[in-house]
């Protein structure tokens, strides 16, 4: 191959208390895919910021062309040819794609209107479908990933990075954006892809570079690189992909829904005629791009939301629409929104823990707290979840994400539930603290729990689950028996499309 | 939101900024003390732009006050509304309902205490317990228009508890030109004076209305154990910590944040029956009654970091200040405006120093 | 009433809405930025105060109402330094910054209170300014870069800081010149429509500015025709009274409507229009 178009030498980064970036090598040349693989807290992010002008690198060198940079912003980094396509995307909803994609760029007058031509050309020259006229909040995922990739190519991007691009998209979207990757690598451009999902890393790639505890542990071409072989890069020892599921030992039905419909918090139709039963003991996995109706489920489940149709019973009895009555009657809830919604991050561990039976003996007496009571229960509960806590009095801001999901495990499983609702439990947590959210909930159905896990990672919903749903458009696929379905068929209902 | 504003780690002379997530009681009581000090600084440019020596200003509003047992008599006189109203907001701002009504929940306070005063015969023994009942209800119920308009539709508590505040302002004048004008003092914009069983014993010598004194401590105390000690307390803070965390775990929001509304509208509904019943015996224009206590308790309760009994030691501070105003009326021919000087002074830099609370010097780079 | 009553009563509507509506659209730009003001009536008071007194020194009322708007411009940088940089509560800051400035006006202002101002401007010239202003806002705001960048900060100043938009100075800017034009209301007040200082001229009409800000959907041409509709009301208290309704009720008409207005502006929206980042303190995460 030709010289590198980008070549990183040495490049460390220390924060306090750990290096995230150790002595990294890497180099990028022109034309090609190179996937950056690793686990969350690999130092793939920091990498990323540095190249991108986010971070500035303590140690080491960056070349492009040859010549060594100092990447000032993200600004500067598009200005010497280096795009991002983040993960999240960061558009302004209420603007159109040409007002998101004049920010800063724009001429003085008009800025949208005289923007919109280059959009069109690049749009086309790349297979790259946006409408510059819709507002970017009626965008799918997808749609806003391309404007992302427009914005990069509008500034003239050599360098593509694309920060796990295919987290949010179905299968088949993630399809069309590998399209649009060989179109771009054919005209010449080099990019980045990180992803840890092996499948698409292989499938793409022409190289694959492996970070592990921020510093790289391999190289190799991906023609010639297996899938058990970077996995064991990637966590250091070899992992299986078993099913984690005991056979289970199902019970009565503990959750009926029939003909569930409910309305957005914009007052859009977000479920439409859900119907499901869930026994004790069994875990059903629902599957789907966020914003199918998952939240919506959740909510009416856990007593947020009020049903606008339909029924939902259990045990044989109508919910209420209150939470803590629900929770009263065995419902438990593990929030996706750990530290917006499953804890009060300036309150302590001990008070956490009482958000549910604050004022139920023996945490209240009458109406007085029992500071006591909440102090053995504290106790008891961080000892049990192995919390990992200065003090039962620290602030649960001050945790980890891991602990804090220990936290709210603690809280809402401690009273034997008979129904758990369990939205995305291991987002984002490491792999010790995701293998005890997993343990944790499949020994609460061999107590006799019943598990609606909701989650968009496939993985961990296959290895779960004993029946699988996937909502699409606010109705629900399924569910199936766990040996029916795969990925791929998983997929294509996740899309629209028929198992 | 509670993320570092600075980048720590910065050294200058060999001494770091390090960001303190959890700072001792100690710190906060310095910084606040700091800002305090920093606010009076800025109020003596003030003053020299007015063409006074500052150092005059401050002896003024020293001696005034903690100079002499006048001056100590009238401090005490202003902190009993401060102290009501203050301990009210406190229980307010821990619920997140930014109360800044409580001048209008006094003069209503005030107009019921008036109204069982003047036309509602009772056994006189009842009288002025009647009449704190009737103010607590005025104020409180004042306060729950924005409270219920919040919790309703979530407006902005902000801007509807400062209208109500005008609004009072005319309802009562009102009152006191029409149908409640005085037959005595004809002419003037007053109701009659109160009967004698309306009207509250003083500190002989000084216009220290101690019962009112008493109930201001008491209540500082009984919302100190609500919030510290009860489980209404706990639901409290929760909504007004994480209000998503409370619908999550089913406690009634609406109902939290009206009680808080009540109780906070109460408190200064309470401090308004204190004063017509002691200082004015009789109802009057109400900004002669409320004279901006309601805005100044906001610093009482900013001050008090959440703590109703805390607000007792602050709402003695900002009294100092009101009880000086005075005597800088009187010394330096200023208006009485010049209050809101300090009050905004003391707010702003408090609010700017907020951030520092979590930074602490270091001689040593950590490790 | 024939037509020329009629217009006289227009006239005066328009006069009493001239200084809400400047201040409505300094609290517009601020706001678009991301950035609440509560400071309006204070910032009102100073830029009143120190546009008499310029103009009492110096016989000059337009070097007068230049310098109120610079006062309000000031005052304004002052919440933009406590609530941008310092990143204090923003709701708070305004707030004591409307004690501060009417504190610091009603001192400074006490030995000119009362006297008659030596030279004062017409009414009309400000309110066609006031409407020329809004117009020009409104282009600005939607037609160039400029405006393009000021509504992406206040909507999602990540996104424009990734870009290599200044969040900072951009919400700098725009609660500066928010000040600015909340001085300018104040300067209307004092050397043209009263022409003279009282404490408290400003009569709350910034708290009024604050509301119509929510109640217009943050949108200039509209902010025109609520702050001449709130004009009426002003008019009509006045106008109304000797006709036996009691003036208490006409004057705290504006008041009740205020909360009226934010009720229904509430039951229809539920906050659709408010820009997204309002009231959020921005500072750089990690992306």
């Amino acid at each position: 191959m030709a010289e590198p178009l980008l070549q990183l030498r040495g490049i460390t980064k220390r924060f306090p208390g750990v290096v995230a970036n150790d002595r990294v090598d890497l180099e990028v040349y022109p034309g090609e895919v190179l996937a950056l693989l690793g686990e969350n807290g690999a130092g793939k992010s920091t990498l990323i910021s540095i190249l991108y002008g986010l971070y500035r690198p303590d140690e080491g060198e960056i070349r492009l062309e040859g010549q060594p940079i100092q990447i000032a912003s993200p600004r500067h980094a598009l200005e010497l040819g280096i795009g991002l396509v983040p993960q999240h995307p960061l558009l302004v909803g209420r603007h159109t794609v040409a007002e998101n994609l004049a920010l800063g760029v724009g001429a003085p007058l008009f800025p949208a209107q005289r923007i919109i031509p280059q959009i069109t050309r690049i749009s086309r020259a790349y297979g790259l479908q946006v409408d510059p006229k819709a507002q970017v909040h009626t965008l799918s995922p997808g749609e806003k990933q391309r404007v992302e990739i427009v914005r990069s190519l509008l500034g003239g991007a050599r360098v593509l990075i694309l920060d796990e691009p295919t987290s949010v998209l179905t299968p088949q979207e993630a399809e069309a954006l590998f399209g649009v990757m060989r179109e771009l690598r054919a005209a010449g451009r080099s990019l980045i892809f990180i992803s840890h999902k092996l499948e698409e890393v292989l499938g793409i790639a022409d190289r694959v570079v492996v970070l592990r505890r921020g510093k790289v542990v391999g190289g190799v071409a991906a023609q010639e690189a297996t899938k058990a072989q970077l996995a064991e890069l990637m966590v250091g020892r070899s992992v299986s992909f078993e099913r984690k599921r005991q056979a289970p030992s199902l019970g009565g039905v503990v959750l009926e829904v029939e003909g569930l419909a409910a309305r957005s918090a914009r007052g859009l139709e977000a479920l439409r005629g859900v119907s499901f039963q869930l026994r004790a003991g069994e875990v059903l996995g629902v599957a789907g791009v966020a914003g199918n109706g998952q939240s919506e489920l959740i909510e009416v489940l856990s007593g947020l939301r009020k049903a606008s149709r339909g029924a939902v019973r259990l045990e044989g009895q109508p919910i209420s629409a209150n939470p803590a009555q629900l929770f009263k009657a065995g419902v438990s809830h593990i929030p996706e929104d750990r530290l917006g919604m499953g804890t009060v991050p300036s309150m302590n561990v001990a008070e956490n823990l009482a958000l549910r039976e604050y004022d139920r003996p023996p945490l209240a007496r009458g109406l007085l707290l029992n500071p006591k009571a909440l102090e053995a229960q504290a106790r008891a509960q961080v000892r049990e979840y192995a919390v990992a806590t200065p003090s039962i009095y620290t602030p649960t801001r001050l945790l980890s994400g891991g602990n804090i999901q220990k936290v709210i495990l603690a809280r809402e499983l401690s009273g034997h539930p008979k129904l758990i609702l369990a939205v995305h439990p291991t987002y984002g947590l490491d792999i010790g603290a995701t293998e005890q959210v997993h343990r944790v909930l499949l020994e609460k159905t061999y107590q006799g729990a019943a598990v609606l896990l909701v989650s968009e990672d496939l993985e961990e919903i296959l290895s779960l689950s004993d029946q699988v749903a996937v909502l699409y458009h606010g109705e629900l696929k399924g569910p199936f028996p766990v040996e029916s379905v795969t990925r791929e068929s998983l997929g294509l209902l996740m899309t629209g499309g028929t198992a | 939101m509670n993320k570092p504003a600075f980048r720590s780690g910065r050294s200058v002379f060999g001494l770091r900024l390090e960001y303190d997530p959890s700072p001792p009681a100690r710190r906060v009581g310095l910084v606040l003390a700091l800002a305090i000090v920093a606010a009076f600084l800025a109020a003596s440019l003030i003053f020299w732009a007015y063409g006074v020596s500052p150092v005059e200003v401050y002896k003024t509003l020293l001696g005034d006050t903690l100079g002499s047992r006048v001056g100590l008599a009238e401090v005490l006189r202003r902190a009993i509304p401060l102290i009501l109203i203050g301990t009210g907001l406190t229980l307010a701002l821990r619920g997140q309902f930014f109360n800044i009504g409580a001048e209008g929940q006094m003069a209503m306070g005030a107009t019921a205490a008036a109204g069982v005063a003047l036309f509602v015969p009772l056994p006189p023994p009842l009288t002025l317990p009647v009449m704190f009942l009737a103010g607590f209800m005025a104020g409180g119920a004042y306060a729950l228009i924005a409270a219920w308009l919040k919790a309703r539709l979530g407006v902005n508590e902000i801007l509807t508890t400062l209208m109500l505040n005008y609004i009072a302002v005319y309802g009562v004048l009102y009152l006191v030109q029409g149908p409640w004008r005085g037959k005595s003092l004809f002419g003037f914009a007053f109701t009659d004076t109160f009967p004698p069983q309306a009207q509250l014993p003083t500190l002989p010598g000084t216009l220290v209305h101690w019962p009112t004194l008493i109930l201001g401590v008491v209540l500082a105390v009984l919302l100190q154990v609500l919030l510290t000690r009860t489980t209404l307390g706990y639901a409290v803070r929760v909504v007004g910590e994480n209000p998503k965390a409370a619908q999550y775990a089913g406690i009634p929001i609406a109902r939290v944040v009206l009680l808080v509304a009540l109780c906070s509208g109460g408190a200064a509904g309470l401090a308004g029956v204190g004063e017509v019943a002691s200082i004015h015996k009789k109802l009057l224009d109400p900004s002669q009654i409320t004279l901006g206590y309601g805005f100044t308790a906001l610093i009482v309760a900013y001050l008090s970091r959440g703590n109703p009994i805390l607000s007792v030691l602050t709402a003695l501070l900002m009294a100092v200040i009101f009880a000086g105003g005075d005597g800088m009326k009187i010394a330096f021919q200023m208006p009485f405006r010049v209050v809101d000087v300090f009050s905004g002074l003391i707010l702003l830099f408090i609010i700017a120093s907020e951030p520092l609370v979590n930074y602490r010097l270091r001689r040593k780079p950590h490790g | 009433m024939d037509s020329g009553e009629l217009l006289a009563a227009l006239g005066r509507s328009v006069a009493f809405g001239t200084p809400i509506l400047l201040a409505a659209l300094g609290e517009i730009l601020a706001e678009r930025s991301g950035v609440v003001n509560l400071g309006v009536e204070g910032m009102m008071a100073v830029g009143a105060l120190a546009a008499f007194v310029t103009t009492q020194t110096t016989g000059n009322p337009v070097l007068g109402v230049l310098v109120g708007i610079v006062a309000g411009g000031i005052a304004g940088m002052l919440h933009a330094f406590v609530s941008i940089t310092l990143r204090a509560n923003q709701f708070v800051s305004g707030l004591a910054l409307s004690m501060l400035g009417l504190g610091i006006a009603g001192l400074l202002g006490k030995r000119y209170e009362g006297q008659p101002l030596v030279a004062s401007l017409p009414e009309g010239v400000f309110s066609g300014l006031a409407i020329a202003l809004a117009l020009f806002l409104w282009l600005v705001l939607y037609l160039t870069r400029a405006g393009l960048t000021l509504r992406s900060v206040g909507e999602n100043p990540a996104a424009a800081d990734v870009l290599g938009v200044n969040v900072i100075r951009v919400r700098y800017l725009a609660v500066a010149l928010g000040g600015m034009f909340a001085g300018l209301a104040g300067a209307f007040l004092a050397v043209s429509y009263r022409s003279s200082w009282t404490e408290g001229m400003t009569n709350q009409l910034g708290w009024i500015a604050v509301a119509l800000t929510i109640f217009v959907a943050w949108d200039p041409i509209r902010a025109v025709f609520g702050a001449f509709f709130f004009g009426l009301l002003y008019y009509l208290a006045f106008a109304l009274q000797n006709s036996g309704i009691p003036s208490m009720f006409l004057q705290a008409l504006p008041y009740a409507l205020v909360i009226l207005v934010l009720a229904l502006v509430a039951l229809r929206r539920r906050q659709g229009a408010a820009p997204e980042a309002l009231g959020v303190p921005y500072q750089r995460g990690l992306r």
